[in-house]
């Protein structure tokens, strides 16, 4: 066996390290699913102010402190005094935390998209692989799935004190699962009204007025029609007046299907036939947000 | 063991009378070009369609007729394909001010398809290549113009494409930072082996960065042709020569020697030096060998005898002229 001579390096070696050399890329492209993925965690990211400036991290992150301390709250309360139940239903839980959660919509959905608009940033989108529909797609589901987080994290916090509470398992089950059902629905559909009144203006002061005025305005007008309808004894107009409004429409559906209590004057929510018909409505709202927003951007392009 | 070789295509863009229409203009009107690899400028004017024929290379707007390949890809049915190979770099502003270069860059790598781990290390390459260095880390919101349009340039350069669109990458520099980017673009092609179509209303400045120039107007094509080309075939030959005893105005004498021998020749006049030089049409390598024995006949020196390249917007103003002319003596 040869004994191994040790190599001279030749001078020249060393500044091979410190070729800065254009070098090309051989590696993998991943393509579109790929980068729609990325958009995705970017704006779920970006949704919570992760990523971006420490001023942006503020608000969102606030929030979802304001969301998630009357559960914990809730949860000391039972387990201190030893309740047989929760002050909360899970499925009204939302209900009562709206003005927060419209709050949330208002400044992330501008913050999504109409900052790619005001920037025009859009154009370097869609100049490469992803398409109109991709864009949508990423968008919508990181904001829907930004709301779901909002929304479902006090749920879990009720779930798991109701569990140290040692109260029936079952039933907690049932209801937690109800209520991330609920949430599910309401994230989908504030996050498409949201993004449409976004999508239409650049800027963001407008967008975050506009997403306010109609997640609040609608809610105080019907509850208020609702309220006048109750007391004039004409109560079974109330149910068909919760359709115009995003969170009772959300209130009715889980009244009528996922066993909530109804937060409608006189606690009475819709049956099941017109459970039927919040149901359908709340899914064609999605569907139609999803539809305009393709709209919009097929038009926005270069 | 197979070899697999890696041939250059021929053309990186081809066009077969395109045309688009929008219900009140023609943007494109049957545009037969084609592109061959290195640094190709696209010229015209505001509204000449340049913008127009980059949106239908990119496979984002359907052309109304004709067809269009990009890299061998045809633009109606591979557009994800060919975006997938190309960068393009927008004309207006498209950066967020409140991230940094670095953030943006490599998100947008990864909206290319790149790999989280080669985003970045991408990223850090071409912001170095295209000029950006410890300011990378800061938000953009606080960059000059120049260190904008580097950032543009780098989110269409960091996925390695074969072929960049840039768009009008000079608008709003100074004359200094016009400069480092026409050297920069020069580049793209020499040093990272890509190939740049460049748009411009400036005729002056892609004539010392592009191989081949394109001039579109009205959406029709005007001429395509080499840069070489452009400047070769009309080569003016300036000549310069001194005053001896026996020819107090050696100047005079020339222009009399060379009009004996049936050469047109017109005073330099405009030019420095202007009633000194005389510039002369050259017909080929034997004007060269005529000045060379006239002045020896003579007996005057020779001060300068050089090439006048002509400017590529005397051709396009001349090309445009005859256009005109035509369409008068036509109509």
């Amino acid at each position: 066996m040869a004994v191994e001579q040790p190599m001279p390096t030749a001078p020249g070696d060393q500044t091979r390290i410190h070729n800065i050399g254009y070098r090309n890329y051989d590696g993998p492209r991943l393509g579109r699913s790929y980068a729609t993925r990325s958009l995705y965690s970017q704006s779920l990211r970006g949704a919570y102010g992760l990523g971006r400036s420490i001023k942006s991290k503020v608000l969102p992150m606030l929030l979802f402190v304001v969301m998630c301390v009357p559960a914990a709250i809730m949860v000391a309360v039972a387990v201190a005094t030893k309740a047989k139940d929760l002050p909360v239903d899970y499925t009204r839980y939302a209900i009562i935390m709206q003005a927060v959660i419209s709050l949330y919509v208002a400044s992330q959905a501008p913050q999504s998209v109409s900052r790619d608009l005001r920037f025009k940033t859009v154009p370097l989108y869609f100049s490469r692989p992803i398409e109109t529909a991709d864009y949508v797609r990423a968008k919508f589901a990181a904001l829907a799935s930004a709301l779901f987080i909002l929304t479902a994290a006090p749920l879990i916090v009720l779930y798991v004190g109701a569990l140290l509470a040692k109260l029936d398992f079952a039933d907690q089950t049932k209801g937690f699962g109800q209520g991330l059902v609920s949430v599910a629905l309401l994230s989908l559909l504030f996050a498409g009204i949201g993004l449409v009144i976004a999508s239409v203006t650049p800027r963001r002061g407008f967008g975050i007025a506009a997403v306010i005025a109609v997640l609040t305005i609608s809610y105080g007008a019907v509850s208020t029609l609702q309220a006048i309808a109750d007391a004039q004894g004409s109560s079974s107009a109330v149910p068909w007046i919760g359709l115009f409004s995003p969170v009772t429409l959300i209130d009715g559906v889980q009244s009528a299907f996922l066993g909530a209590s109804s937060a409608f004057p006189g606690a009475v929510g819709p049956t099941h036939a017109e459970g039927v018909v919040y149901v359908l409505v709340v899914l064609g709202l999605i569907a139609a947000a999803y539809g305009l927003l393709l709209r919009r951007y097929k038009k926005v392009g270069l | 063991m197979v070899h697999v070789t890696i041939v250059e295509p021929v053309t990186v863009i081809a066009t077969e009378s395109l045309s688009k229409r929008f219900p009140r203009v023609t943007a494109l009107d049957r545009l037969s070009v084609d592109v061959g690899p290195g640094v190709t400028g696209l010229v015209g004017a505001n509204g000449a369609g340049k913008s127009t024929l980059i949106k239908i290379l990119l496979g984002l707007s359907p052309a109304s007729e004709g067809r269009a390949e990009v890299l061998g890809l045809d633009v109606a049915t591979k557009g994800a394909a060919i975006r997938e190979r190309v960068g393009y770099m927008p004309e207006h502003d498209c950066l967020p001010p409140d991230v940094s270069a670095t953030e943006f860059v490599v998100h947008m790598a990864r909206m290319s398809g790149l790999p989280p781990t080669a985003a970045r290390e991408r990223t850090a390459d071409t912001l170095r290549h295209v000029g950006l260095y410890e300011e990378r880390y800061r938000p953009i919101g606080g960059y000059s113009t120049g260190m904008k349009q580097r950032v543009k340039l780098a989110q269409a350069l960091v996925h390695d494409p074969q072929l960049v669109f840039l768009d009008e990458p000079t608008n709003g520099l100074d004359p200094v930072g016009r400069d480092e980017m026409l050297g920069l673009i020069r580049r793209i092609h020499t040093d990272f082996g890509i190939s740049v179509l460049v748009t411009s209303h400036l005729l002056g400045e892609l004539e010392r960065t592009c191989d081949h120039v394109v001039i579109i107007d009205g959406g029709k094509l005007l001429r395509s042709s080499s840069t070489t080309d452009f400047t070769q075939t009309t080569t003016t030959i300036a000549v310069e020569v001194t005053d001896t005893d026996e020819h107090p105005d050696g100047t005079r004498a020339m222009r009399e020697a060379l009009h004996a021998r049936g050469v047109s020749v017109e005073a330099g006049s405009g030019l420095p030096g202007a009633g000194h030089i005389l510039l002369l049409t050259a017909q080929g390598e034997e004007t060269y060998d005529l000045v060379r024995d006239l002045v020896a006949d003579l007996g005057l020196g020779l001060v300068r005898m050089e090439q006048r390249r002509h400017h590529i917007s005397e051709v396009f103003t001349s090309e445009d002229e005859q256009r005109k002319e035509a369409a008068v003596h036509g109509g």
